[in-house]
């Protein structure tokens, strides 16, 4: 019972937090929005082209988006103290860390999920894409999440943690990609997006599982 | 109850101390002294369970503290160098916020309270970025009051704070031993608590 405390306690704290630093969720969700705009400039104003293009450009832009929001997961906690108090609470440690990792997604994850159909609009997605495109993102968001965490323990602490958290994290999210932006590509040429969304689902559930301890056991050594 | 045996602290290639020995029980001070850098944060740390010592064994009620890790952080409350403060919280956010996380979930009349006897009770509804350095510092020994812990493990409790404070905090701590609890201290302020005869652990290479 008072694991659940602890957990309830802790979202609420997340979220008070992330209602308080508007601008640090904004940041991330203009990021995304950006990023993706970028594209259809850069290749010209082809719509066959860029109605292919899509799953995979607002895939990619959500990854870097999830990437830019990993530096604030554990290093203000980090900085003022919260941190070394959570360690130090009677409540395992894997059980605040999923705590956080579902504040994080809640805050950073859910946005890109809501506003990625508009950007699906933006591209010529069709409607049955774009219903795909939101499903993938919703199994897929949590897992960058998930995984991120891991980079943000290793690098806490360190100077120009920043960059070493992309090269840490970027590649264990290319199967992430994938399975995502595969999703969408099976629904827009009709072969069904089943198979790619059942992989993704697997790897969520193996993430859920396996990275709490992981960021457990990271937090252990940045700590020292 | 608190015994540290044996410990040695390694940091990087230097040995800060080694073969440190100590004993902590109901209603003693023990007061942890050394120049900078001699470890005494680490020590602190190693006894929280945050450092593991690279030799000997940190022992709570006979029990290793790795091993009766949730009975052991359950009756220990730390106060380090950051207060553990959020600067987007107001004081009352941040002491109920401390106060669920232990377990023990306190009305607003008990956090008022606390925050009124270590001088702050009209800031309760400031966002802690409003406060100052040492005012951020007793919301944070606020918290030790309200955590209700055995063991206090006390940082630097002192720097920071003005006069009326320093002497306040030395009571608190005072009347925490009387009332059976412990108290392991760093500081290079002369301290005075009534009643109570510290003792002393010197940290040397």
């Amino acid at each position: 019972m008072s694991t659940l405390q602890t957990v309830s306690a802790l979202l609420r704290r997340e979220l008070m937090l992330a209602m308080r630093r508007r601008g640090d969720v904004l940041t991330v969700l203009f990021f995304f929005v950006i990023v993706a705009s970028l594209f259809p400039l850069g290749v010209g104003p082809d719509t066959q082209l860029l109605r292919l293009m899509g799953g995979g450009v607002v895939w990619v832009s959500a990854l870097l988006a999830a990437m830019l929001s990993l530096g604030r997961l554990f290093a203000n906690d980090h900085a003022d103290g919260t941190l070394e108090q959570l360690i130090l609470t009677p409540t395992p440690p894997v059980i605040w860390i999923t705590g956080k990792i579902l504040a994080h997604w809640m805050v950073s994850g859910v946005p890109l999920i809501l506003v990625a159909p508009v950007l699906g609009i933006q591209f010529g997605l069709s409607n049955e894409a774009l219903v795909v495109l939101m499903f993938s993102l919703l199994l897929g968001t949590p897992v960058l999440s998930l995984i991120g965490a891991v980079g943000a323990a290793l690098t806490l602490g360190l100077r120009g943690g920043g960059v070493l958290v992309s090269l840490l994290v970027l590649p264990l999210y290319i199967p992430v990609l994938i399975f995502g932006a595969g999703a969408v590509d099976g629904a827009m040429s009709g072969l069904g997006a089943e198979a790619h969304l059942s992989l993704l689902g697997s790897v969520l559930i193996l993430a859920f599982m396996l990275t709490p301890w992981a960021v457990s056991a990271a937090l252990r050594i940045s700590m020292e | 109850m608190l015994e540290g045996k044996d410990l040695a602290c390694v940091r990087g290639e230097r040995t800060l101390f080694s073969h440190l020995n100590f004993t902590l029980n109901e209603g003693e001070l023990l007061l942890v002294q050394g120049a900078n850098g001699s470890g005494k944060t680490s020590l602190l740390r190693m006894v929280c369970g945050l450092l593991v010592p690279e030799f000997g064994d940190i022992l709570w009620r006979g029990e290793k503290i790795g091993a009766a890790r949730e009975s052991y952080h359950a009756e220990m409350a730390y106060f380090g160098h950051a207060p553990a403060v959020k600067e987007d919280l107001t004081a009352f956010e941040n002491l109920d916020f401390a106060c669920r996380l232990a377990g023990i979930p306190l009305g607003r009349d008990e956090v008022e309270g606390a925050l009124g006897h270590l001088g702050l009770g009209h800031c309760l509804n400031l966002p802690a970025k409003s406060l100052s350095q040492g005012q951020r510092r007793r919301v944070g020994l606020a918290r030790m009051l309200l955590v209700k812990a055995k063991l206090w493990i006390l940082d630097e409790p002192l720097t920071a704070l003005d006069q009326a404070a320093l002497q306040l905090v030395q009571s608190l701590i005072g009347e925490h031993l009387q009332g059976g609890g412990m108290a392991l201290l760093t500081t290079h302020q002369p301290v005075m608590i009534p009643g109570v005869e510290p003792r002393f652990l010197q940290l040397t290479p």
